[in-house]
């Protein structure tokens, strides 16, 4: 018994004195390829982004804005033009070094006619991107926009080479502190360390993306220790035993994801506000939070992110009030209530959630037909096809109320009043007078019911303990790992 | 002997607790109770309750009426089709119309049935009649077979020769003596296939592809309580078990039947 005790002792002692430099890290989907700038699925910037690409601004840990490749940016005092200073000696993997005309060449690509970039509208404002010398760029707007840094934070606004154009699905080359090794289709994208990176060097040489889609599988995948860390781990139930095992943290904090129950303004009996009013009246968003993620989320009322300075607390509105919301459906001319369809893409919240709403509706007599469907069939039927009457689904975008002033979008919500709100929110530059408006359309929204609004996605992640420097928050969707290191 | 009281005893139970819930379950499992989720056995609740605070054993005695409706509806096209193929092609035997029945069977019999079934649950939708009609197609060559085998042997024997000799026509013979005589033999193959019924129906609403929610159905009660086993494991065992002894069950039943039907193991034991 004695030598095993030594030879356990051995193996430790072994084990802490070469210091683990490379991560696997686990996420539930799968990239569809690993272009950023050309589709709008969020396990691309899982991976891509502030470690392989990196845009003139970018996000840090808590959200703010902060200076990316460009180190410095003046703006004329009519707010209509942008001058970046580019910093010295970035290089892109391949060695090319970054350039201005770099930038004007990806800004001009994303915002082009026939670009296939999922967020095309961060660019509207832009009118011209030009080349000063080699490392000042100018942005030249239409009119004032107080969001043009933030918009150029966007995984989608990352800077390519013009060079590797016709590979960036496959073979990503940025300028980011980690280069694309491999991708094992249906398994893993690996990283490694780029040499030649021109930031503070990161203290990880390799970094493993692997893709584990079922809850269980990631359960045992972490206890067994292939995982080193998952960002957003799919069962919420799991993580008591994680919080109780010294081996573990788990990291709770805030996402961007506006979880609601989507209403299809575009089709009756949604069309009627009050028919939304009852549908919002009927629902417990706390026995939806406890019942699906286990008690992680925070109720909203609005579609925008509590943590939020320009949040206001609505949910009063739409207190859950079964009686109510029968006395508003008799209004409406449905006194015995009515049947439509719920369909539920894949994630737990929605799920789940949408068993515990479909019984909730039931109590005021809506009854409906849930179906179950696969992300690509969601996006196909609901997304684009518009063919629903109720769905569930996280919007994780960051300052996404915007939507609602595309009467196209899925839910169809179709209104002149929130249109002008959201033209003059982006003439706006002054950050009070900003937060104003937000809050008129928050109160818009909520007050003309266009979803149901649920609960804030808590980003609920699990991590080996040893590890630090992980987002706990997710103000975008990435997995940063430039100042991820492990302790021991 | 023994085992066709044992079989039957515990296939018994299912059956009963699926009929009682027509009238009567301890909870209603379309209403959620989320305050009183993931109690354990016994506080309360008999068998507990699972993630959305519903009584899993009311979802046991509803989830096994959906498991043998589906199972016995899916039978029932099984023999409804494949047993006039069967007689069909025995009384044709050798004729282009046995080949091409036969040949059409082993088409069917060429695929894994649980994956064309999954395929046509997922091209027609998931529901439990898509379930019922991709679980009994199967069923249709199985009982195709059983009959043509059995009907062929019969086909030789001299009271056929007889009828036959009486003027009665093909039909008429695989109606009045055939049938019959095979009956013992289908009514141990439904048994098996009625038990394989409640398996395929399980796997398929595992895969989300059966009954869809609100109904309760024991193959999805399995898959949601894949991620609570470490802290709820009754979530997983009661469906489980469930599942396990209705088909064992099942299967004791069908050999005791066949031990009891059966004339050539008759004639040995005698």
């Amino acid at each position: 018994m004695r030598y095993l005790t030594a030879a356990a002792f051995a193996c430790l002692a072994g084990a802490a004195a070469a210091q683990q430099t490379d991560i696997t890290i686990g996420m539930q989907l799968e990239p569809p390829h690993l272009d950023p700038t050309s589709a709008a699925a969020a396990a691309i910037d899982e991976v891509v982004y502030a470690n392989v690409y990196e845009g003139l601004t970018r996000f840090g840990p808590d959200g703010s804005v902060l200076p990316g490749l460009a180190e410095s940016w003046e703006i004329a005092d009519d707010g209509l033009s942008y001058s970046f200073t580019l910093r010295e000696g970035v290089t892109f993997h391949d060695g090319a070094a970054l350039t201005a005309d770099d930038v004007v060449f990806s800004l001009d690509r994303a915002r082009a006619e026939e670009s296939t970039n999922a967020q095309k509208a961060l660019f509207d404002a832009i009118d011209e991107v030009t080349a000063v010398d080699d490392l000042i760029v100018e942005i030249t707007l239409k009119q004032p926009n107080g969001a043009l840094l933030f918009n150029l934070a966007w995984g989608d606004a990352v800077i390519i080479d013009e060079s590797d154009v016709d590979t960036l699905t496959t073979s990503p080359v940025g300028t980011g502190p980690f280069m694309f090794s491999d991708w094992v289709e249906g398994d893993r994208v690996e990283l490694v360390r780029y040499p030649d990176y021109w930031g503070e060097p990161v203290a990880l040489e390799a970094a493993t993306f692997k893709f584990i889609s079922d809850p269980t599988a990631a359960f045992a995948a972490m206890m067994a220790g292939d995982i080193d860390a998952f960002p957003v781990y799919p069962a919420p139930e799991n993580l008591a035993q994680f919080e109780a095992d010294p081996r573990f943290t788990v990291l709770v904090g805030s996402t961007e994801g506006e979880t609601i129950l989507a209403m299809n303004n575009g089709l009756a009996p949604f069309d009627d506000v009050k028919v939304r009013e009852a549908v919002a009246h009927a629902i417990d968003r706390q026995a939806v939070i406890d019942g699906a993620m286990f008690g992680y989320g925070t109720p909203i009322g609005t579609h925008f992110a509590p943590h939020n300075p320009a949040y206001v607390d609505l949910t009063d509105l739409s207190n859950h009030d079964p009686e109510k919301a029968r006395t508003l459906l008799a209004e409406a001319g449905y006194p015995d209530g009515f049947t439509t369809t719920l369909k539920l893409p894949p994630p737990s919240y929605a799920r789940r959630g949408g068993e515990i709403i479909a019984s909730q509706l039931r109590a005021v007599g809506i009854q409906t037909e849930i179906t179950n469907l696969e992300w690509a069939q969601w996006l196909e039927e609901v997304f684009r096809g518009k063919d629903f009457g109720l769905t569930i689904v996280s919007h994780t975008e960051p300052m996404d109320i915007g939507i609602y002033a595309r009467p196209d979008y899925y839910f169809q919500y179709d209104d002149p009043a929130f249109r002008a709100m959201n033209t003059q929110l982006n003439e706006i530059v002054d950050p009070s007078e900003r937060n104003e408006v937000l809050k008129a359309m928050q109160e818009r929204i909520a007050e003309n019911y266009v979803n149901g609004y649920l609960f804030q996605l808590a980003k609920t992640g699990v991590a080996d303990a040893r590890i630090e420097g992980l987002w706990q928050n997710s103000p975008t969707q990435a997995n940063d790992l430039t100042g991820v290191r492990w302790t021991e | 002997m023994r085992a066709l009281v044992i079989g039957g005893v515990l296939a018994g139970l299912f059956m009963l607790a699926a009929l009682v819930s027509f009238v009567w379950v301890p909870h209603d499992v379309e209403a959620l109770d989320i305050a009183n989720r993931l109690k354990a056995p016994g506080d309360g609740y008999v068998l507990g309750t699972d993630h959305f605070g519903r009584d899993v054993l009311s979802m046991v005695m509803v989830g096994a009426r959906v498991s043998i409706a589906v199972a016995l509806v899916a039978v029932g096209i099984g023999m409804g089709l494949g047993v006039p193929l069967g007689l069909a092609a025995a009384a044709a035997r050798g004729s282009l119309l046995d080949e091409a029945i036969m040949r059409g069977n082993d088409l069917v019999f060429a695929f894994p049935s649980l994956l064309i079934a999954i395929l046509i649950t997922a091209v027609f939708g998931p529901s439990a009649l898509n379930a019922i009609i991709a679980i009994g197609i199967f069923n249709v060559p199985v009982f195709a077979r059983v009959t043509r085998g059995a009907a062929l042997s019969l086909w030789t024997r001299e009271f056929i020769l007889a009828a036959r000799t009486a003027g009665k026509g093909r039909a008429r013979i695989s109606a009045e003596h055939i049938l019959p005589n095979v009956a013992n033999l289908l009514i141990v193959q439904g048994t098996i296939q009625f038990s394989l019924g409640i398996l395929a129906e399980a796997g398929l609403s595992y895969v989300g592809l059966g009954a869809q929610p609100p109904t309760p159905s024991w193959g999805r009660m399995l898959a949601e309580a894949q991620t609570m086993i470490s802290f709820a494991p009754h979530l997983a065992l009661v469906p489980g078990l469930s599942i396990v002894m209705t088909v064992l069950g099942l299967n004791l039943m069908g050999d005791g039947l066949r031990d009891i039907l059966d004339p050539r193991i008759r004639r040995v034991r005698a």
